[in-house]
């Protein structure tokens, strides 16, 4: 009873300290931002444009834009502690239902069955447009599993991811136009091309660390993208490459609605297929390898795990899939250029592996899929959508840090009839 | 020869730009650790508020000198004041989450300043007024080099001197090498851990800014993406010379500067970038930690 009495007694003035607060932030950000909201100079005509309604818009925003932002930043600093308000009580029995219902089997029988009905019939009823924004999603969803096995498991930070999307595209395009090879046969090129090029790049930054890593990744991307846009010889510069064929079944004519669909399955396919490797990848003993070489360096240095060799591992199993997933890109849209594997591509396949959860495979497909759907559903406010965006990023990243879907840390739990074993057995070093 | 002494200033010219971003970088990277990605955008906003204060003061009718001095003032403490901001909202409180999350936050941040620009501003590019004046003693040098090149350089050296005697012998100087080397250690005697990341925020986006509006003033023109590669730039610059380390960033950037403009006027001008990537990769090759950096000995 006295906390209530205690909390009842402080609240209206804590909601006035809470005001006050706001109050001040508001006029921060008025003068913040009146120069570049206020005034607009069009400095070829000299003609200045005083905007003064817009500061009103800065003031009401952001005083209750700090006030959500504070009453939330309590939350999350008082964490479990925070006294449960009936919402709180009734979301958290919810989840437990949930989780209780998830445990029956006929449940997870029915979700798959309805999830396969869903993917199945997706194409069919959503339209061309619609299916192909899901099939630029599902690209990214293989790029993030991809790349999942760099940062996620193996733990180091590439920021040139997109460098090895690029060049399985151009190996495709290349390929076909010179010797006419079909996608069905580039695919396999594609893969070996992006993962041989992570190996080439990884074996001389085998001794860098972190954020040296990182800078170094980025610089051997834009290296690539810049000889791609300058060696016309070869690539056609920044003109690109035309007319690349459609994937096909040898023997059957399909319209472009259909091969729209058949994409979508192709890529459908490759999803599962990198769902299924990195699950497995995961519980091998080199996928654990990497993870121990993530979480301690030195000490999986100590264990007789070959460092070399896992960090050269990790980046050209990593590497393969973006370029697998490249030449389904060429394939798709038959046409590429240097400007669609700029140093943002990069960022962005590394956010939904962040944003999503690093190291965990639903998360990862959340992310990509979250990341890639939004902004193009956030169309309606098409001016806003990057704005709006990078305001989600950093709001993500400062209430829920570790990721949509966090990775659940593989426990071994012992079970009562286990314990009671044990007990009998007279071995008790084990439960010490 | 006079070749050779033209691409050598044009190098400098870079190379200085680039170290008054790579302050901001290293000396931020020094305390928290974070690759600081919104950077680039403190330096754009500080030329856009430059350029937007130079319009109307033009009007008010002042000479260009006078311009110069206060839109530089003014849109460094902007600058300041946004870098301040951003990092209250978006940097402190990821500061104890895992690193990754900390340098996603900043992309988002520098998304948001993009684009916040773009739609208060214009996404066209905006020509900046010529406001350095004209020097004739400079005419007498057997090569060509603007008097914005002069005022680029000098306004550098004058920064950077100003920047160690600040770091060396104050008090706030002090406590940031403190901070720097230890956080916690630095906690438990007495220094204000929180106010050192805030005046390196400060400090680092006001020196950003004073590169936005000369850079500015020398090309003469800008928009709202200017930040985004300047500010890959001026991060390869300081990761040169080994990140964390003041000097080093101001080696960093005269390397890399030279690289740039000596590269693109002897090979090809095309690969310009590719120079500057490449010179990155093979420094580091060679010297993991960057050119004056510490090498790392981690204790298990």
């Amino acid at each position: 009873m006295c906390p209530q009495a205690t909390s009842v007694q402080t609240r209206p003035s804590r909601y006035l300290a809470y005001a006050r607060r706001s109050l001040l932030v508001s006029i921060w950000f008025a003068i913040l931002t009146f120069p570049i909201i206020v005034i607009r100079a069009n400095t070829i005509t000299g003609i200045i444009t005083w905007r003064w309604h817009n500061i009103g818009w800065i003031i009401a925003g952001t005083f209750f834009g700090s006030w959500i932002w504070g009453y939330f930043l309590e939350r999350k600093r008082l964490g479990t502690r925070a006294p449960a308000g009936p919402l709180r009580r009734r979301i958290t029995a919810l989840r437990g239902a949930l989780d209780r219902l998830k445990q029956r089997p006929q449940v997870a029988r029915m979700s798959v069955v309805i999830l396969v009905l869903a993917v199945v019939a997706f194409p069919f009823l959503g339209g061309m447009y619609q299916t192909n924004i899901m099939t630029t999603a599902l690209l990214y969803v293989v790029l993030g599993l991809g790349l999942n096995i760099i940062i996620g498991l193996g733990g180091m930070l590439h920021i040139g991811y997109i460098a090895f999307y690029a060049l399985g595209a151009y190996s495709y395009a290349l390929l076909n136009f010179h010797f006419g090879l079909n996608f069905w046969l580039a695919l396999p090129i594609g893969a070996l091309v992006g993962g041989l090029f992570s190996l080439a790049i990884g074996i001389p930054v085998l001794r860098l660390r972190g954020d040296y890593l990182a800078i170094v990744t980025l610089a051997f991307a834009e290296i690539t993208r810049l000889v791609l846009e300058n060696w016309s010889g070869l690539t056609f510069g920044t003109a690109g490459i035309r007319n690349i064929p459609r994937p096909a079944i040898p023997g059957i004519r399909l319209t472009l609605p259909q091969t729209t669909t058949f994409v979508y399955f192709i890529m459908i396919g490759l999803v599962l297929l990198t769902i299924f490797v990195v699950n497995r990848l995961e519980n091998s003993r080199i996928g654990r390898q990497f993870v121990a070489m993530k979480e301690d360096f030195i000490a999986c240095q100590a264990m007789g795990v070959n460092i070399a060799r896992t960090k050269l591992a990790a980046l050209g199993l990593g590497g393969m899939w973006a370029g697998l997933v490249g030449v389904v890109f060429a394939a798709r849209t038959t046409f590429i250029n240097p400007a669609s594997f700029t140093v943002w591509e990069s960022i962005i396949v590394l956010c939904t592996v962040v944003l999503g959860g690093m190291g965990s495979i639903p998360g990862v497909i959340t992310g990509a899929l979250v990341l890639i759907l939004v902004p193009e559903y956030l169309r309606a406010f098409a001016q806003f959508r990057m704005l709006l965006f990078g305001a989600i990023l950093v709001t993500m990243m400062v209430f829920r840090p570790g990721g949509l879907i966090q990775k659940r840390r593989r426990a071994y739990r012992i079970t009562a009839e286990e314990q009671k074993v044990v007990a009998e057995s007279g071995d008790l070093s084990i439960q010490g | 020869m006079n070749y050779f002494l033209g691409l050598f200033v044009s190098g400098l010219t870079r190379g200085s730009i680039y170290a008054l971003l790579a302050l901001g970088y290293t000396m931020v990277y020094g305390i928290i650790e974070l690759i600081n990605f919104a950077h680039g955008e403190i330096y754009m906003i500080g030329a856009f508020t430059a350029l937007i204060l130079a319009s109307v003061l033009s009007i008010a009718g002042l000479d260009a000198l006078s311009i110069l001095v206060i839109a530089s003032l003014v849109a460094m403490i902007y600058s300041a004041a946004y870098g301040y901001t951003m990092e209250k909202i978006a940097y402190k409180p990821v500061r104890h989450s895992q690193r990754l999350s900390a340098l996603i936050s900043a992309i988002g941040m520098s998304l948001f300043l993009q684009n916040y620009v773009r739609l208060a501003q214009t996404s066209n590019f905006l020509p900046f007024p010529a406001l350095i004046p004209r020097f004739t003693f400079l005419d007498l040098l057997p090569f060509r080099a603007s008097s914005a090149q002069f005022v680029i350089f000098v306004t550098t050296a004058v920064v950077m001197i100003l920047l160690t005697f600040l770091i060396k012998f104050t008090r706030i100087g002090k406590s940031m090498r403190a901070a720097s080397q230890d956080k916690t250690m630095a906690m438990l005697l007495g220094v204000n851990v929180n106010r050192v990341i805030s005046v390196t925020f400060l400090i680092g986006s006001a020196t950003a800014a004073l590169g936005g509006v000369l850079i500015s003033s020398f090309t003469g023109q800008i928009n709202f993406f200017i930040g985004f590669m300047a500010g890959i730039k001026a991060f390869v610059a300081a990761v040169l010379g080994g990140i964390g380390s003041i000097p080093g960033a101001v080696l960093g950037s005269f390397v890399l500067g030279w690289t740039e403009s000596f590269g693109a006027g002897y090979i090809s001008s095309d690969y310009e970038d590719v120079f500057a990537f490449a010179i990155l990769v093979l420094i580091l090759i060679f010297k993991p930690s960057g050119l004056l950096g510490r090498p790392e000995n981690k204790k298990v």
